[in-house]
């Protein structure tokens, strides 16, 4: 259920692992299935057509011998009758269910019904955001959010040489992915690019003028003229069609080690939490290789591996001219160490440490070096190995800070 | 088995090397991944097939000659 990539992957996973029985995949969204991280990059921008983020061709989907239910979705779930409940109300019976719903955006109350206010999480949301951006010459842009997905879209907008201005409640851009000390630097990075950042304000209210925005008030109470207003402040996992269904929702739904939720129910992607025994914590990750590798997982699970699905995640982002990449976790109270290049070099790896281990890795357009480091977070290395180290394992590395 | 890099694509997050490091390796300087051999031995090919499958920007094609 949810034809994206989790929902795909698990669909071709077990069909090379040799399923050969029936196979429905249903999703909500009219298109075949799309890869989602270029919407924000190279579809914004309008390098890339659409064509080229399919995430199969026509052929392999015919190839994948399933029935394709597109465009329709899913509106309750029978767990005892193993049936899925679609709209119009006919249902699909299965012996196994995998939950591939992902997440909702977050919007803001009061906005959405105008004109030139977006969110941006389909290829539709895209397109229409980028026919926006493109309607005069001059637009004035103003991004709500300054997540992952508020800074791509700022920064996709810049490269269109339009005005843009940045708007979050918190003190610096991806601090809650990142924390302080590399939030500043994406703070920096931003601002060289000449995006206006309004860090520490909110959004008290917005202006219009014939059903269309011209503009937003902020909390500080400054204004803002903007013709277009991008609203990326999270999103919530898309677990409303499973009330009443008896599964665990909390932060999404909730499955054990092996991302089983219920006896034939698995989830996978964006909307699964589970107990990642690695970290020895739940986790939900909204990352583009953690639904590939958790929807696989699940697969091999339902044809009765039985595994516990325990990876160290992978993230990145692309910025301007900064390829951000990072392994592991980043908890919010975790000590920093530069392991290659400098903070203010542009070129850098450092690692996070939490309860004396290592438990991320984060590359700054350094993905070679980052990839050779990511076995620190595998070992779950002592965090104290890692510190003052003239016994250096990796050639050309110093260690230049050990910060809070 | 007949491997294709579409490096256009590639967002040089490394995952094919780390699968199949004898077929697959970054390029210094982006981190762009390069194809060390288009046609690896059948003792590699499910490395390969693991790679093409995670690779987080679809960019390795395989077909089977
Ligand atoms: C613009 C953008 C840029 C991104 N960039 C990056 C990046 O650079 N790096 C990175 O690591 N990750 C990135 N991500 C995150 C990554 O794309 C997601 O982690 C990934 O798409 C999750 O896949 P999924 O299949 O779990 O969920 P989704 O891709 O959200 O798919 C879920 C599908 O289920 C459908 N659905 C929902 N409810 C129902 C229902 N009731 N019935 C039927 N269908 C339903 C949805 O419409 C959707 O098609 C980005 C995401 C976005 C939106
Ligand atoms: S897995 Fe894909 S995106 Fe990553 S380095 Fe290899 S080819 Fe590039």
């Amino acid at each position: 259920m949810g034809a994206s990539v989790a929902g795909l992957t698990a669909a071709v996973t077990l069909r090379t692992e040799g399923y050969g029985g029936r196979l429905t995949l249903i999703g909500d969204e009219p298109h075949t299935p799309y890869n989602r991280p270029p919407l924000s990059k190279q579809i914004l921008a309008g390098t890339w057509e659409p064509d080229r983020i399919k995430l199969r061709t026509n052929e392999e989907l015919s190839a994948l011998d399933a029935r394709l239910l597109f465009g329709r979705s899913a509106t309750g779930l029978d767990t005892d009758a193993r049936r899925v409940v679609l709209d119009g109300g006919d249902s699909v019976s299965y012996d196994a269910l995998v939950i591939a719903t992902g997440v909702t955006p977050n919007s803001l109350p009061g906005a959405h019904h105008l004109a030139g206010v977006h969110l941006l999480r389909t290829l539709d949301d895209a397109l229409a955001l980028r026919a926006d951006l493109r309607r005069e010459p001059d637009v004035k842009v103003a991004v709500v959010g300054a997540g992952f997905l508020g800074s791509e879209a700022a920064a996709a907008a810049r490269r269109m040489r339009l005005d843009v201005t940045m708007i979050d409640p918190r003190p610096v851009p991806m601090r809650r992915q990142f924390g302080d000390r590399i939030a500043a630097l994406v703070g920096r990075l931003h601002k060289k690019n000449g995006v206006s950042m309004r860090c520490g304000t909110g959004v008290r209210r917005f202006f219009e003028s014939g059903g269309r925005v011209t503009g937003l008030e902020l909390t500080d109470g400054t204004l803002l003229d903007a013709d277009v207003v991008v609203v990326a402040i999270g999103a919530a996992p898309a677990i409303g069609w499973l009330a009443g269904s008896g599964l665990e929702l909390r932060n999404g739904v909730e499955c054990d080690p092996t991302c089983r939720a219920a006896p034939g129910v698995y989830a996978a992607g964006d909307v699964a939490s589970w107990h990642n025994n690695h970290f020895g914590c739940r986790m939900r990750l909204e990352h583009r290789l953690n639904a590939t590798e958790q929807a696989r997982a699940v697969a091999h699970n339902v044809l009765g591996e039985n595994q516990p699905f325990a990876p160290v995640p992978y993230f990145w982002t692309d910025q301007y001219d900064a390829h951000i990449q990072a392994y592991g976790v980043f908890p919010a109270d975790a000590e920093l160490a530069v392991l290659h290049g400098e903070l203010e070099g542009g070129h850098f790896v450092v690692a996070y440490g939490h309860r004396g281990r290592v438990v991320g890795v984060l590359g700054w357009n350094s993905p070679c070096e980052l990839r050779k480091l990511r076995q620190l977070v595998v070992d779950r290395a002592p965090w104290a190995s890692i510190l003052p180290a003239p016994q250096a394992v990796w050639p050309g590395r110093h260690l230049s800070a050990s910060l809070r | 088995m007949q491997v294709t890099l579409h490096q256009d694509k590639c967002v040089a997050s490394g995952q094919c090397v780390l699968a199949a490091q004898d077929v697959f390796d970054q390029r210094d300087e982006d981190g762009v991944a390069v194809l060390l051999d288009d046609r690896p031995p059948a003792e590699l090919h499910d490395d390969v097939r693991h790679a093409a499958a995670v690779c987080p920007a679809l960019a390795i094609a395989l077909a089977d000659q």
